[in-house]
């Protein structure tokens, strides 16, 4: 088979169409998103989020409400509760977000033992399957996403400055603590956002890996973001042509396509390499 | 307490661990709000001003591994000029490289910022207070970690910047450096122990004061001051003593 062939053929068929564009958006929004998750250490919240967004779906689908609304409403919710426990309990950060993860996605599978009929859909959106998207949740994606992407992007040097130096940046007169809510309220989004691509259980690598794989390789806040969006796209793209040839399950693909190109990074990698450790490296010495 | 800090000073805040240098320099930045008194910056409330105001952290309080270069650090200063979702120009890329060369960095620009060593940060953390073009630098702990030499050069920049008509009001360890290097002193311990010039820094009395009698004075050229940080006391007896010219002659 010659590779135009190899490339084009898929896109024939509506489904790798939609499964395409919803991988790359869900991906580059994602990595864009997930830079400010690595650099605050939100992974986990990322994954506690995600599993709030579930009994969200299973209440919107009881009561007939669109389900995108009633994850994004539990998602958004839950990331904002995060932050506010975090502000005011004394329990250490990651104990608050493991009580309400636990809890929230309990609630959901309680909810969900009580739906008496076989409910397909919403299995779905725990392991996702980007390929199964329709063209109304595909312009729900595009929207969505373009709104996270056009806030973050535009407000980025000050999200950079409040994350790195959270003083110096309330000093010098940027409001902080209302760029982490928004930051929480946007995590929520992408989530929810994401959920019907790469499911539930995998959306929190969609997040952290991209990210994490760019700050092996620069160290320019910049690069890293633009790296990590590269990264996503190759990976949702390279991942779908995979999932279809091998008929293989999409969300996993891409996500495991993200995890091996973080793998080189940590193997070949220029700072952290193990074949490039040697004991001097040229340009990082500590003189002058 | 009551501290009234002029244009032009270059005022040493000093006093033993959790006397309250910090939380002074806080207060001042708008960071935290007083649970009594006012607090008045460059004629307004903390905060209002935050433009004119440069606030240097301690290095504790930020995250070194972060993937940041060493001239977006110092660019940082130059956003509360720049304004919500504005990116930086050509005169604000100006700006960074004259800090940075007035620090002796201008050669790491490209650097991370997590690759250079302790005083090197310092250095960069004092360029980007400089890009800000402050009318008040807060600066907790600059000099502290650092090398002599480091200590020196970073010291005639803020004597520079005080000649400027700049106000730099910055906590210290370094007796010696507040004594000679600073115009005024302040001494805290919970409390304002005193205020006033700088050589005051010297006075055995006061100091006992300050750090809790724990303070001994080797004899040789220039005394030596050691402190013995490891003993507080809550003595909050007596009022504070303000030294100043007029009331001094």
């Amino acid at each position: 088979m010659n590779l135009i062939g190899f490339l084009a053929d898929p896109l024939a068929y509506g489904f790798m169409q939609r499964g395409l564009v919803a991988a790359v958006l869900v991906g580059v929004v994602c990595a864009v998103m997930g830079t400010f998750v690595v650099l605050k250490g939100l992974a986990f919240i990322g994954d506690a989020v995600s599993h709030a967004a579930f009994p969200g779906l299973v209440v919107a689908y009881i009561v007939g409400a669109p389900l995108y609304l009633g994850g994004a409403i539990a998602a958004v919710g839950t990331a904002l509760a995060i932050g506010l426990v975090s502000r005011r309990s004394r329990l250490r950060f990651d104990t608050s977000v493991g009580v309400l993860f636990a809890g929230t996605f309990a609630l959901g599978i309680l909810l969900f033992s009580t739906i008496k009929n076989y409910v397909a859909d919403l299995l779905g959106y725990l392991l996702g399957n980007v390929l199964g998207i329709g063209i109304g949740d595909l312009v729900q994606v595009a929207v969505l996403g373009a709104i996270v992407l056009g806030i973050v992007i535009a407000i980025r040097k000050e999200l950079l400055f409040a994350t790195f130096d959270p003083l110096g940046a309330a000093a010098s007169g940027l409001p902080v603590g209302a760029l982490e809510y928004l930051l929480l309220a946007l995590l929520g989004v992408t989530i929810v956002v994401s959920i019907q691509a790469v499911g539930i259980v995998m959306v929190v690598a969609m997040l952290v890996t991209p990210a994490a794989t760019a700050q092996l390789l620069v160290i320019r806040f910049e690069r890293l973001m633009i790296l990590a969006a590269v990264l996503a796209t190759v990976a949702a793209v390279s991942g779908l042509y995979l999932s279809f040839y091998l008929n293989l399950a999409s969300g996993a693909s891409i996500v495991l396509i993200e995890t091996l190109f973080f793998l080189l990074a940590l193997l070949l990698g220029p700072r952290t390499g193990l074949l490039s450790r040697s004991p001097a490296r040229p340009g990082s010495a500590e003189a002058v | 307490m009551s501290l009234t800090v002029r244009p032009g000073s270059l005022l040493a805040v000093i006093g033993p661990n959790g006397a309250g240098k910090s939380t002074l320099l806080k207060l001042i930045a708008g960071l935290i709000r007083p649970e009594a008194g006012t607090v008045t910056v460059l004629g307004g409330p903390p905060g209002e001003a935050a433009k004119s105001v440069a606030y240097l952290p301690q290095a504790e309080a930020v995250d070194w591994e972060f993937p940041v270069t060493v001239g977006e650090v110092v660019m940082m200063g130059r956003y509360a000029r720049l304004g919500f979702g504005r990116q930086p120009g050509k005169v604000d890329r100006e700006r960074v490289l004259t800090a940075l060369e007035t620090v002796g960095m201008g050669h790491a620009v490209n650097r991370q910022i997590g690759a250079l060593s302790g005083g090197q940060r310092r250095r960069v953390f004092l360029a980007r207070a400089i890009a800000a073009e402050p009318e008040l630098y807060l600066l907790d702990e600059p000099v502290t970690g650092v090398d002599a030499t480091t200590q020196e050069e970073l010291m005639d920049v803020l004597e520079a910047e005080a000649r400027a008509g700049k106000t730099v009001i910055a906590t210290t360890h370094d007796l010696i450096c507040a004594a000679q290097r600073f115009h005024e002193a302040a001494f805290l311990n919970g409390r304002l122990v005193a205020h006033g010039p700088a050589e005051l820094v010297m006075d055995r009395e006061l100091l006992s004061d300050t750090y809790g009698g724990h303070v001994l004075v080797l004899p040789g050229d220039g005394e030596r001051l050691v402190i013995d940080d490891a003993h507080h006391h809550d003595d909050a007896s007596g009022g504070e003593r303000h030294f100043h010219d007029e009331t001094r002659g």
